[in-house]
């Protein structure tokens, strides 16, 4: 009779959306479970080892509303404002999980830590507009009672871009998409255009030769600590009630269903159940049962995307568009040169790619260069090639900059760059076909100075079914199957 | 333009003492104040109960949000100290003179009440003395001044420390510039020598550059300790 029972259960779940009255565990796995209960009860006859009360507090708790994969600053920034903007104090239970509790390959804190409103999207520059706010302000977002406030070690000294007579057009192009214009009612960034001639002036360290123009921010830009931003959120979401376990997500557990579009088109719609976190070093994992998964695993967020199913269908489909955010290797070298640049010096970008900014009082610097798609390196690993500063880096900044003929390189470090290959741009939003997994990552390279602001737009998304403050429609996951491109040509 | 000169006096409006009958509540906003016997007690109950520590989150949030709120200027006329605050009809009389000089010293002016300072265009001296929420992005707005600024003093300021200085290189016309007694600066001798370099044309009164050094065990000789080179 039970048999019987279980297969009309089955035979339930399969035939269709008809889920209103679906409550507990997933019944699609019923032969395993049956099995499962029968192991159960032979372990409580006498002889048999019998434990029913076991240690479980290090693993994540077996439901969760939301699930957050991922917790560098663009997923703990999610479940800050999915607390903050929820109706009812409590309402929503979300759980974090980061496989890595030390964050030694996250992006988030290798990062070289800049925020700079110079973007050739309009989208962009409003998402790094409020993410400054919100660092200026960031003692009243995450102020928590009984701790000290949070000094982000910011660095107002602005972001220079220097453009060569090809970029020149592009830069006056940009900078009138930064400015504020009288129509739009939004702010706009405060950027200066300067000529070679001002330029020399203002920094007399710059070798002008080859720039024709150069746009200097003036306000709300400049560089800071990820790791205060990223400590701060984590204190401020253990304090509203998120929490947080160290695991690997593994697999999805997820039901489909065959709909019919408007225009007659069939369509395949899954839903994710479950999400199964592997704890480490160990085969033990925990599946979580949750209403919505957030993919904000950074520069692994493609194989997470894998796991979903994004992507296994004939290519040219909306099924078969993967998510195409890969790890890209960037290198950051720390120099010391005693004749450099004063404290006045702003973040420096070359035309030719290489970039490089003040860091401390003791005359050290930090830079690097993004390396070309040919000499993109090996991401398997993050070991510095210092070969790399010797001939790509340094004779630019060199030339760039003359005192930096005479340099010492101290230390340097490698970090992964959550690379969209598509146009260089986040990916935010539900996927149309999985539809409770939602997009924060593919930020490649400028995701630490948008993530307090991608974080709202991404919760309002969840909670409201559509962005209210900065409209995110560009960065949809649907633009890689349509082809539209939201490219982002200043990308350091 | 013969204009008379005036200067606005800003004092800083009165809630500022009602802040610290609420300590104990906050160390985001009055870190020195809390004072250690009382909060014991207080941080007990709010590890252990769920009640207290929403209430002290609502009054903290509450409180945080009262800095921004009530930070409005009070004018006042230089030479004339008045209770009531400013008639309106002298500052009708003084509104299309230019504002040359304002000393906004221990007012609780914050980032957006910066807005009101920089709309002056021709501003010569600015005194920012022991403003507790003058920060480094404060600083950064300042390049608005660049042109009439002349002489400008953050002494005493809690928040500022050596990379909001760093935005002061916009300020070329600047002469005077003081930047004593800044807790938060980490290295005050090395500050101040990059700023005289920072700013060529510029006096800097502030940390002297030996304050930073040490004597060492063998350089303990009297003349040692003597009156400091300055840079």
């Amino acid at each position: 009779m039970l048999r019987r029972a279980l297969r009309l259960r089955l035979g339930q779940c399969l035939s269709g959306r008809g889920l209103g009255t679906y409550r507990g565990g997933s019944t699609l796995d019923c032969d395993g479970k049956v099995s499962k209960i029968k192991k159960k009860i032979q372990s409580i006859f006498p002889g048999r080892a019998w434990s029913p009360l076991y240690d479980t507090s290090h693993l994540p708790p077996e439901r969760s509303d939301v699930v957050i994969v991922g917790g560098g600053v663009l997923g703990l920034s999610v479940a800050y404002w999915l607390k903050r903007l929820e109706k009812q104090q409590g309402a929503i239970q979300v759980l974090v999980v980061e496989r890595d509790h030390t964050y030694a390959r996250a992006s988030t804190v290798l990062s070289v830590g800049g925020i700079r409103q110079q973007f050739s999207l309009p989208e962009n520059v409003q998402l790094s507009l409020f993410s400054a706010e919100f660092l200026r302000n960031i003692n009243e977002y995450l102020a928590v009672v009984d701790d000290p406030p949070l000094d982000l070690q910011f660095n107002p000294s602005g972001y220079l871009l220097l453009a060569s007579e090809e970029g020149a057009a592009i830069m006056e192009r940009n900078v009138k998409i930064q400015r504020p214009t009288h129509s739009s009612r939004q702010e706009g960034a405060k950027v200066c255009l300067m000529s070679p001639e001002q330029l020399q002036k203002k920094f007399p360290w710059i070798n002008t030769e080859g720039v024709a123009l150069a746009s200097y921010g003036l306000e709300n830009e400049g560089w800071f600590d990820p790791w205060c931003l990223l400590q701060g959120l984590r204190r401020k979401l253990q304090s509203m009630g998120v929490l947080f376990c160290q695991g690997e997500v593994t697999r999805f557990i997820s039901s489909s269903s065959h709909m019919e579009t408007a225009s007659g088109e069939q369509v395949t719609l899954k839903r994710i159940h479950e999400v199964h976190v592997k704890m480490d070093h160990s085969q033990e994992f925990q599946p979580v049962e949750c209403a919505l998964v957030v993919n904000a695993a950074g520069a692994w967020s493609g194989q997470i995307a894998e796991l979903a199913g994004i992507g296994t269908g004939p290519p040219g489909t909306m099924q078969g568009t993967k998510l195409p955010v890969e790890p890209r290797k960037r290198y950051v070298y720390l120099w010391h040169c005693p004749q450099g640049p004063g404290l006045e010096a702003p973040l420096v970008a070359d035309p030719s790619g290489a970039y490089f900014r003040r860091e401390g009082l003791g005359n050290n610097y930090l830079g690097s260069c993004s390396p070309t798609e040919e000499e993109e390196p090996d991401p398997g690993n993050l070991e510095v090639d210092y070969d790399f500063f010797q001939e790509k880096v340094w004779p630019r900044l060199a030339q760039r900059v003359p005192a930096f003929e005479t340099l010492k390189v101290r230390s340097a470090w490698a970090g992964y760059y959550d690379y969209n290959t598509f146009d260089q741009n986040g990916v935010v939003g539900p996927h149309p076909l999985v539809i409770n997994m939602y997009f924060a990552t593919g930020f490649s390279g400028h995701g630490l100075q948008q993530a307090p602001a991608v974080g709202r737009a991404v919760a309002e998304m969840m909670l409201e079914g559509h962005f209210q403050t900065i409209n995110l429609s560009p960065f949809l996951f649907g633009r890689f199957y349509f082809g539209e491109k939201a490219q982002e040509h200043c990308i350091l | 333009m013969a204009a008379p000169r005036a200067s606005l006096r800003l004092v800083a409006p009165v809630w500022n003492r009602g802040t610290s009958g609420i300590r104990g509540l906050s160390k985001a906003v009055d870190p020195e104040g809390s004072q250690r016997k009382g909060r014991t007690l207080l941080q007990f109950l709010t590890d252990h109960f769920y009640d207290v520590e929403a209430v002290r989150e609502y009054l903290l949030r509450k409180q945080v949000l009262k800095v921004q709120k009530k930070n409005r200027f009070r004018d006042r006329e230089w030479m004339r100290a008045n209770e009531q605050g400013l008639s309106s009809l002298e500052f009708r009389k003084l509104q299309e003179v230019p504002v040359e000089a304002v000393d906004a010293s221990g007012c609780a002016i914050n980032y957006q009440g910066l807005d009101n300072l920089l709309a002056l265009k021709e501003l010569q001296s600015l005194s920012l003395q022991r403003c507790p929420h003058v920060d480094d992005w404060c600083l950064g707005r300042l390049y608005h001044l660049a042109d009439s600024l002349q002489e400008l003093s953050l002494a005493g300021c809690p928040r500022i420390s050596e990379r909001g200085l760093a935005c002061l290189h916009h300020l070329q016309n600047l002469r005077r510039l003081d930047i004593s007694d800044l807790p938060a600066v980490s290295n005050p001798g090395l500050t101040q020598i990059l700023v005289e370099e920072m700013l060529p044309h510029c006096e800097v009164l502030g940390a002297d550059w030996a304050q930073g050094l040490k004597v060492g065990p063998e350089e303990q000789s009297p003349d040692a300790a003597g009156s400091p080179i300055p840079a």
